[in-house]
């Protein structure tokens, strides 16, 4: 199948963490106006508009609507969509389509969550009903962090971890996220800390977690053309694998890994011309879906960068730090930048975009040698998965 | 009875509504600042309560099993594939004729967790115990788990019953180990 290479010409994340002093639209705002700065286009180029947005806990039911309306992209056509915690990087991918297949050449990828209209309890529920409702939810009361914890439960026993490795991940996002003038979590911490902190869902800690955000993330896509035409400073999308995992986890054969995710790499792998027996070879920098602690490490063996039952090692041998050799969350992920569930997706692509870009700076900017970066955003327990590979070039090279 | 989150959130709620109250009186609006933040946010005036009613014609054999203490699942005639949750088509190969079988009582635990936190609607128990076990069919069923969970090690055995769910006074299945 041969389609139209799609580039990113512009990208950016609000502020994320306790937003209440902005509204949905205002805080889309942020990010959007950002984004169309870098992109130095005229927002009536856009031609349309998909917006990511899980709700429920916020007022607005119809947020495509009232982000296009706000953002002044109406009357051209939008849509939202919905893939969990993956939603953002389900935008995207809708975005990047619509013009691979020649039916735009500019569109827009908005993402924009408002967890804090409501109450932390009814957030913990709506999250914990995002599985399946009638078997897993109505009768066991499930919660996000339950689910996690099954994997985490499965994989500590299969492979001997402790609950204090878990912590391990937090530590380097909590230090990262301290780099990060955007992140909700601007503080470092240890272990120890980590370990007193009190159980969310047995084995988790709370702050094996990763907050409830208010956030926005815009990235806006143009065809080669276009950006050709106008000499646009781009980055190019190689591939983005997706794939969808069982609603009910009791259908899950096995809680050490998310099929969803393996599945959704092998794709983007495939699609970008990387090497899935040596990833790590063809990628300077990526952005992973740390949820929980233990989504950290599943995400490093599903996406080939550790071997199974060798995260932690990776983790602690320091090869996911910025120094190593392949960094990992160096925005501070999920875990510490916040979770904005339905932005998440385009801040990652956003923070990659810039990373390679070189545009990040400071403590937190990678050293970009190959050009290419990786966007792993898992939807759920491994419900959905997106991995979506950005590059300063058109190819990988070899 | 200890008491529960819901307790809390309750008590939180109330504390927070008869704020807006005495606010709305003197002011006239009701606009609170975020108990965080302190930016001015519009307490809402209107609320919203959901209750589902979900379709289970289609596998009221599996509820009318309950109430004779058996767990049902339903496997597909054609390909012979097992659902449970029960369904009664097959997703594998497409055919609608599927028989109910009764899944074995015992299984293997493959992994639990204990609810700390919970969901509003869960807020009234207590901390309560997650399990996935594998039965010898070759399918999995989620439940909780009764007992005490430092006792619960991935791979013992549990035992799959009928208990009714208290306070709502309803069938559903759980695990408790095996000695």
């Amino acid at each position: 199948m041969s389609s139209r290479r799609v580039g990113i010409i512009g990208a950016a994340y609000s502020k994320f963490g306790d937003r209440q002093d902005v509204n949905l639209a205002e805080l889309t705002w942020e990010a959007f106006r950002e984004a169309l700065q870098e992109a130095s286009i005229d927002k009536d180029e856009i031609e349309f508009t998909v917006v990511s947005n899980v709700g429920a806990w916020s007022s607005e039911p119809l947020p495509a609507v009232v982000v296009s309306e706000a953002m002044g992209l109406r009357p051209k056509g939008s849509v939202r969509v919905e893939a969990a915690c993956a939603s953002g990087s389900a935008a995207v991918k809708l975005a990047h389509d619509i013009i691979a297949a020649g039916q735009a050449e500019v569109a827009t990828a908005i993402g924009v969550e408002k967890m804090k209209e409501s109450p932390t309890p009814l957030v913990v529920e709506f999250i914990g009903r995002a599985g399946n409702y009638m078997w897993e939810f109505e009768n066991f009361g499930l919660t996000f962090p339950g689910y996690y914890a099954l994997y985490a439960t499965a994989y500590m026993a299969k492979y001997g971890v402790k609950e204090e490795d878990l912590c391990e991940v937090a530590v380097k996002n909590h230090y990262y996220a301290a780099r990060n003038e955007r992140a909700q979590f601007r503080n470092e911490i240890n272990v120890e800390r980590c370990m007193r902190s009190p159980y969310i869902a047995w084995p988790l800690k709370l702050y094996d977690c990763s907050p409830i955000t208010d956030g926005a993330a815009a990235v806006i896509l143009a065809s080669e053309d276009y950006i050709r035409k106008h000499g646009r400073e781009a980055t190019w999308i190689l591939g983005i694998g997706s794939a969808t995992g069982t609603s009910n986890m009791s259908k899950r054969q096995d809680f050490t890994s998310l099929d969803a995710s393996v599945v959704a790499t092998r794709s983007a792998y495939s699609k970008a011309g990387i090497d899935p027996g040596n990833p790590v070879k063809s990628i300077d920098v990526a952005e992973v879906h740390d949820c929980f602690t233990i989504a950290e490490i599943l995400a490093y063996e599903d996406l080939g960068f550790a071997k199974r039952g060798e995260g932690l090692k990776l983790l602690k041998e320091g090869e996911t730090y910025k120094e190593g050799s392949i960094p990992v969350n160096l925005s501070g992920g999920l875990k510490a930048k916040g979770h904005p569930i339905g932005a998440t997706g385009q801040s990652m692509i956003a923070e990659l975009h810039h990373q390679l870009l070189g545009k990040v700076g400071g403590e937190r900017q990678a050293d970009i040698r190959r050009g290419v970066a990786l966007a792993h955003n898992v939807g759920g327990t491994g419900h959905y998965a997106y991995v979506t590979v950005l590059s300063l070039h058109k190819e990988v090279e070899a | 009875m200890n008491k529960t989150q819901r307790d809390e959130i309750e008590a939180a709620l109330k504390q927070a509504e008869a704020f807006v109250k005495e606010v709305k009186g003197s002011v006239g609006l009701p606009i609170v600042p975020d108990a965080k933040t302190g930016a001015a946010t519009w307490y809402d005036q209107r609320e919203l309560r959901l209750k589902y009613t979900v379709s289970v014609e289609k596998t009221r054999r599996f509820f009318e099993g309950l109430a004779d203490g058996r767990i049902m699942a339903t496997r597909c005639r054609r390909c012979g594939e097992l659902y449970f949750p029960p369904q009664d088509f097959c997703s594998r190969c497409g055919s609608e004729d599927v028989e109910w079988i009764e899944l074995s009582d015992v299984g293997q635990l493959l992994t639990f967790t204990v609810i700390n936190v919970k969901p509003m609607s869960f807020s009234h128990y207590q901390d309560y115990t997650v399990g996935i076990a594998r039965m010898p069919e070759g399918i999995n069923v989620l439940a909780w788990v009764d007992g005490d969970p430092k006792k619960l090690r991935v791979g013992m055995k549990v035992k799959l019953k009928v208990v009714r769910r208290q306070p709502e006074n309803y069938l559903i299945y759980e695990f408790e180990p095996v000695e």
